[in-house]
């Protein structure tokens, strides 16, 4: 297919032709395509990240239909990261997209980031994400993290000489994999305000523009209207 | 006698007393003091930040500081 004129235009002032032509050029892998992943792909994809990494081992079913953008009815039972593909196809062919269906460990991770300029961290155990932070330093490529709970999430951007998870979670702890939304589960409003920071962070350390997270946590939660950037150095 | 504001995240709200914006304590009464008197599970405290500053359980609060709780949050 033809490229389409007039693709970014509405992202012009905010976003300068080079700007553009940096997101082009950028490799970007999204570890998870659920509540999280899927807003990320959504949206990066639609900015113009030129090439994408699209991982996850997981297929959909009926609990993801409250919250998970890439679900769909018909697709229970289906692949996440071929649904991601597919749905990057339909809103922009211009990205080129490698798509994994496999989950993220110590084994898949290196090859998952090899290329890659970023990694966005969209998983839902706290194990992996140290796994991933461990497979992002040795890669030498930044980290944007985020997580949810209930109507409660997280977001910080991690680079390879940062203290990083540990000094969020703590010491890790592997009798303890998942946080409190084991209780509060994961509503959609919140999973899509989260993603929406997470590609915010993401543009950012892209683009070597504005202030981000890094050595920062924003922690919100919508019961209260709260947002507080914590200093985590 | 010290007075603070106390921030409860997530699960942890259910924890907050009453008169939280401006809760009286006595003086050098640590953060796990404060933990342990109003039982919230010491396990699901993860981050705590003073003044929007990461700090130690051991810190003893002051007059007038912002205490925040975080639980330890996962979900994708």
């Amino acid at each position: 297919m033809a490229a389409i004129e007039n693709r970014y235009s509405r992202n012009f002032e905010t976003l300068t032709p080079e700007d553009q032509d940096t997101l082009k050029q950028a490799r970007v892998c999204i570890l998870g395509l659920g509540g999280l992943g899927g807003g990320v792909c959504e949206m990066l994809a639609r900015i113009g990240v030129g090439h994408l990494t699209l991982v996850d081992g997981d297929v959909f079913d009926a609990t993801n239909l409250n919250r998970q953008l890439l679900s769909r009815e018909g697709l229970i039972g289906e692949s996440k990261a071929k649904a991601a593909r597919d749905r990057v196809a339909a809103v922009n062919s211009d990205v080129t997209v490698r798509w994994e269906h496999c989950f993220a460990d110590p084994k898949t991770l290196p090859d998952l980031l090899k290329d890659c300029d970023l990694v966005v961290d969209c998983l839902d155990t706290i194990q992996a994400r140290f796994d991933l932070e461990d497979a992002a330093k040795a890669a030498g490529i930044p980290l944007v993290s985020g997580a949810i709970a209930g109507v409660c999430g997280q977001v910080t951007v991690i680079y390879p000489e940062d203290t990083g998870f540990e000094a969020i979670y703590g010491a890790r702890d592997r009798e303890r994999n998942r946080g409190i939304e084991t209780r509060t589960g994961n509503i959609a409003h919140c999973a899509n305000l989260v993603s929406s920071l997470q590609a915010s962070e993401a543009v950012k350390v892209l683009l070597n523009r504005g202030e981000t997270l890094r050595n920062r946590m924003l922690i919100l939660d919508l019961w209260t209207n709260a947002f507080e950037i914590v200093d985590l150095a | 006698m010290i007075h603070i504001q106390l921030k409860l995240f997530v699960t942890l709200s259910k924890y907050l007393p009453e008169n939280a914006d401006n809760l009286p304590l006595a003086d050098g009464t640590t953060i796990a003091d404060l933990i342990s008197d109003l039982a919230i599970p010491m396990d699901d405290v993860k981050l705590v930040f003073i003044n929007g500053r990461k700090t130690e359980l051991s810190y003893a609060l002051q007059e007038g500081d912002r205490l925040g709780l975080f639980p330890p949050v996962g979900g994708g």
